[in-house]
């Protein structure tokens, strides 16, 4: 193996590297970073996903540490997509004082997703999710005017802390037990071991680091402060990359490596395993998510909380298990990252124009912003799963798959718990947009979208215009991308399910 | 050619976005009127096998899933089809005063009748279900925005029991579609289900259905969601919406599982009697106008679900043809209390109606609101009676007794309208007797009752549009009350058609 062919196999990474680094020095540099730090990042994160496509189809270095296979090329690709997508939701946030560092931690973390999701081996993992975890922690403290941001930040960090603590423990464990860290190994290895209690607790400590950073419940307590808190890209970035590349890491561990201590999670036949653990997760993430995301008056928790209740819809698929149950998980994430960007992004416009992300901030936005409270229906119906948009299809496809699985409709009772779930979530859902579309601002309250704006616009007027106009293109490409998918969801699942082995 | 219904409408939906306010109303006239259009050239030229669910688009979606864009037609999604039309044109023209925020109003309206045409085309489970669910938040909005009385709150309650229903059907498909390995429901309709899954799945997916078609005790949406709606939305809703529950409960549930069907038609017939009298006696007690048509389609309803309950060609008949019916007496009815009424005297008491005399200062609205009660009664030479007849026929085969409690039932739906009438239009003593009457009861429309002696002078002439509206929605209910065979010819080769006869 040569350095040669390494730093070719790893040439889409060292581009996101050198492109953070390029961005820090911009910001260093010149005063006009806010402009020209997107557009550097943009161009070179689309530099590598050009990069990621002339690679070789399959390739296997060091035992597992970085797989190139079409599956992690395809969520390398998403993952990078969801970084350009977080990008010009940087230059729209002026409290941001060093927009160049900014983009260069945010390069980082996506580095760090790249890495997790291209490895098939524990170690490399764990060092994947520390660098993305690291970046994130900063990420979600950056707004040092704000006590929000700096109580989010530490929050993130010490429950961040903890869990990879319990992750790392977790592995060494299975390292203990299997004699090896490449999770096909493991997967070999568990096949001629029964479950004793020292590997159990080796995988249910693995999973806890996981279900933390897919916000799954009762590790979901960071979430709602987090979201809230931190910096809108920063929230966006936690709420969509991060939980992708998670969900697919979490996907191969169970799925492959611990393939054979599978167990099954079928109602009155409960065999002891992941499956059960990861079910129990999902049920209890779905019914507390939606439940106290009914009581929020403020739109990030309330995204924080149906965040948790998507991290537990998603699990069902891997409870499901098999190539469909995967490729349905896959799907659902992909889609709710797009959507979740797109939340966060006319959040954030709204936030600019208003000062605030209470409900009440929102009121009226169908009259003064069509376009934002049309793009903000469509992601919010599609987190409530109606048609025809994408999320209604990720729902379809993620339930189908735990209703075939498992034997003689086991899995019914977790189909029923997250029906009753999504029927539940609608009810928070159309709460917003109602107040988006019927409520109207009171004649004696100032209109919100002129004042402020007008504010904005005297002191940096060209700043502000071209920013606007950028994070609005985002948002209508975003609405576009989930209407499209839920038209048309065979161009991306085909993708996904043809890239599973 | 009819699958042009669907997308005339969604176009027509998207145009209104783009044009002036002041097009608004036209665009949406003119896309209501293609829309009937067609269906009416599909009805009257006999190219398509009416007998059978026959397919008329077929485009593969997403095959990896068994999923097509799959429309179909027979005689019975095409009397539902038909009857979309007619109520779309009258609602379209009992909005002709909307000006405020008229395109969004008119989108919204247009949503709900395209979705509408979607379900009663849909052969694939999957674009059923998108349909179906596709029509409730236009719903939402249509009553949250433009409605009237506690419009937030009906309109929430309104959408929650759509979306209960929703989630109810949603497992039903998830299960017939894992189960019997495909979306396609001609396809589905020939695959045994097992009988144990049968057992559940099927008062699962008719339940979530019917929450739609107003299924007692799940139907107290329907009374708050009617009298919050504006009036197009009332209308919508009684004409066609109600109908998309029990059209699906019909093609999906029924067809699919009739084992299903066997074992749970009494438990339905059970429920279909006591919503048919009870909403007939809770209607009896109400003094709101639209709170007595609400009850009264809940009653109707009724007989639409005991109808399919009797799982007999002349019951299920019936039952289509009372969907007919009722969405389009439903929708006059509406027009009349919430159009032609409401907007000018701004009450809907019966107490304070009483006082107004309406019957000369309104005389079009009088006549109107007549001839649809005698149609909502079952008088005959109206659909009404047409419809409940042959729905008795058919449970007189099965459920004797359902049959006597109904009678009852019809005699109760007959006393609450003519009251309703009575108080609303024909109240000879109503100026002397009623504020004396009411002055100890309720201050508020006394007051509304004294002054309406010079009030009632000012009241605004029913205008051409509305008037149109009525005639058409009136020569419906006439034209089928007169020769129901007209409709029945088509339904009953397609009702025989369907596997639970069999």
């Amino acid at each position: 193996m040569s350095y040669l062919e390494l730093l070719k196999l790893a040439a889409p990474e060292a581009i996101v590297v050198v492109t953070a680094l390029v961005v820090l020095t911009i910001g260093l540099t010149t005063a006009r970073a806010l402009v020209l730090g997107p557009i550097v990042a943009v161009l070179g994160v689309a530099l590598a996903i050009g990069a990621i496509l002339i690679l070789p189809a399959h390739a296997n270095l060091f035992g597992g540490m970085l797989v190139i296979s079409p599956l992690n090329s395809l969520f390398k690709i998403i993952c990078l997509a969801l970084a350009i997508a977080t990008v010009p939701l940087v230059s729209s946030e002026k409290s941001l004082r060093n927009p160049g560092e900014y983009i260069a931690v945010l390069l980082l973390g996506s580095v760090g997703l790249m890495l997790l999701v291209g490895s098939e081996e524990l170690l490399m993992i764990f060092i994947g999710l520390e660098l993305l975890g690291l970046s994130l922690y900063v990420l979600a403290a950056f707004d040092k005017t704000d006590v929000g941001s700096a109580e989010a930040g530490l929050k993130y960090f010490l429950f961040g802390s903890t869990a990879s603590a319990f992750t790392l423990f977790g592995i060494s464990l299975i390292y203990g037990m299997s004699g090896t860290t490449a999770l096909a190994a493991i997967g070999q290895k568990l096949t001629t071991l029964p479950l004793q209690p020292l590997l159990a607790v080796g995988i249910v400590m693995t999973l806890i680091g996981f279900a933390f950073k897919i916000a799954a419940a009762p590790f979901h307590l960071w979430a709602p402060d987090a979201y809230q808190g931190a910096p809108i890209p920063s929230a966006a970035f936690i709420a969509s990359g991060s939980k992708v590349a998670s969900f697919v890491v979490l996907g191969k561990i169970v799925l492959v490596g611990f393939g054979p201590v599978h167990g099954s999670a079928d109602w009155h036949a409960m065999v002891a395993g992941w499956s059960p653990v990861l079910a129990a997760l999902a049920a209890l993430s779905i019914l507390l998510g939606n439940f106290v995301a009914l009581a929020q008056t403020n739109v990030r928790r309330l995204l924080a909380y149906s965040a948790v209740a998507h991290g537990g819809y998603t699990l069902l698929g891997l409870v499901a298990g098999g190539r469909e149950g995967f490729s349905a998980t896959l799907f659902y994430t992909s889609i709710y990252a797009v959507t979740l960007i797109g939340a966060f992004a006319v959040v954030g416009a709204v936030r600019r124009e208003t000062g605030g992300d209470n409900l009440q901030n929102f009121s009226g936005l169908g009259a003064w912003s069509p376009l934002l409270a049309a793009c903000m229906s469509i992601f919010f119906l599609s987190l409530a799963g109606l048609p025809p948009l994408a999320g209604f299809f990720g729902k379809f496809y993620l339930f189908s798959a735990a209703f075939r699985a498992g034997g003689n409709h086991g899995l019914l009772w977790l189909v029923v718990v997250a029906l009753f779930g999504s029927f539940v979530s609608l009810y928070y859902y159309l709460i917003v947009l109602k107040v988006i579309f019927v409520d109207r601002q009171s004649p004696s309250t100032p209109q919100p979208g002129q004042s402020n704006a007008r504010a904005a616009r005297t002191s940096d007027l060209n700043v502000s215009t071209s920013s606007d106009v950028f994070s609005r293109i985002t948002v209508t490409l975003l609405a576009a991308v989930v209407l499209f998918l839920g038209v048309m969801p065979q161009t991306l699942a085909a993708k996904i399910i043809a890239s599973l082995p | 050619m009819i699958a042009w219904t669907i997308y005339i409408t969604f176009v027509g939906a998207i145009v209104l976005l783009v044009l002036p306010r002041v097009f608004a109303r036209w665009i949406a006239l003119v896309t209501a009127t293609a829309g009937f259009a067609v269906s009416l050239a599909t009805f009257f030229c006999d190219d398509v096998d009416l007998a059978h669910f026959t397919t008329i688009v077929r485009v593969p979606w997403f095959p990896a899933l068994g999923m097509n864009y799959h429309l179909a037609l027979d005689g019975i999604s095409l009397t539902l089809v038909l009857v979309t039309g007619i109520a779309a044109i009258s609602a379209v023209l009992f909005s002709w005063d909307v000006t405020d925020r008229a395109n969004e109003f008119f989108f919204w309206l247009l949503l709900v009748v395209g979705g509408s045409y979607g379900v009663f085309l849909s052969a694939d489970l999957f674009l059923l279900f998108l349909f179906y669910e596709l029509v409730i938040v236009p719903k939402y909005f249509l009553i949250a925005i433009f409605g009237s009385t506690n419009k937030e709150y009906g309109a929430m309650k309104l959408t929650l029991y759509s979306f209960f229903g929703g989630a109810l059907v949603f497992l039903g498909i998830i299960a017939a579609y894992v189960s019997g390995g495909s979306l396609d429901l001609n396809q589905l309709a020939q695959f045994q289900f097992a009988p144990q899954l049968q057992s559940w799945a099927f008062p699962v997916l008719f339940l979530g259905f019917a929450v739609l078609a107003g299924i007692w005790p799940l139907h107290t949406w329907a009374p708050t969601g009617h009298v919050a709606a504006p009036t197009a939305g009332s209308m919508l809703l009684a004409g066609i919406v109600m109908k998309l529950g029990a059209y699906a409960a019909l093609r999906v549930a029924m067809n699919l599982f009739p084992q299903g069907f066997q074992m749970w038609r009494t438990w339905i017939a059970v429920l279909a009697v006591i919503g048919i009298v009870y909403a007939a006696a809770v209607a009896l007690r109400q003094r709101d106008l639209k709170f007595v048509i609400g009850y009264s389609s809940v009653s109707h309803m009724g007989f639409v679900l005991l109808g399919l309950a009797t799982a007999n060609v002349f019951g299920v008949s019936g039952a289509v043809l009372q969907m007919f019916s009722h969405g389009v007496i439903g929708a006059l009815l509406f027009a009349v209390a919430g159009r032609m009424i409401y907007r000018r005297t701004h009450t809907r008491e019966l107490d304070a109606l009483a006082g107004m005399n309406l019957r000369q200062t309104l005389p079009f609205a009088a006549f109107t609101f007549v001839i649809a009660s005698a149609a909502s009664m079952g008088i005959p030479g109206f659909s009404g009676f047409a419809a409940e007849i042959t729905i008795l026929i058919g449970a007189w085969k099965s459920y004797p007794v359902a049959v006597w409690i109904t009678g009852a039932g019809m005699v109760l739906v007959a006393a609450f309208t003519l009251r309703a009438l009575k108080r609303a239009f024909f109240d000879v003593d109503g100026e002397s007797a009623a504020p004396s009457d009411d002055v100890k009861q309720i201050p508020a429309p006394s007051a509304q009752v004294t002054s309406s002696a010079e009030r009632s002078i000012h009241l605004e002439p029913i205008t051409v549009p509305e008037k149109l509206g009525a005639g058409l929605l009136m020569f419906a209910t006439l034209a089928v009350g007169l020769y129901p065979k007209f409709l029945l010819d088509r339904i009953q080769p397609a009702v025989e058609a369907m596997r639970f006869l069999k």
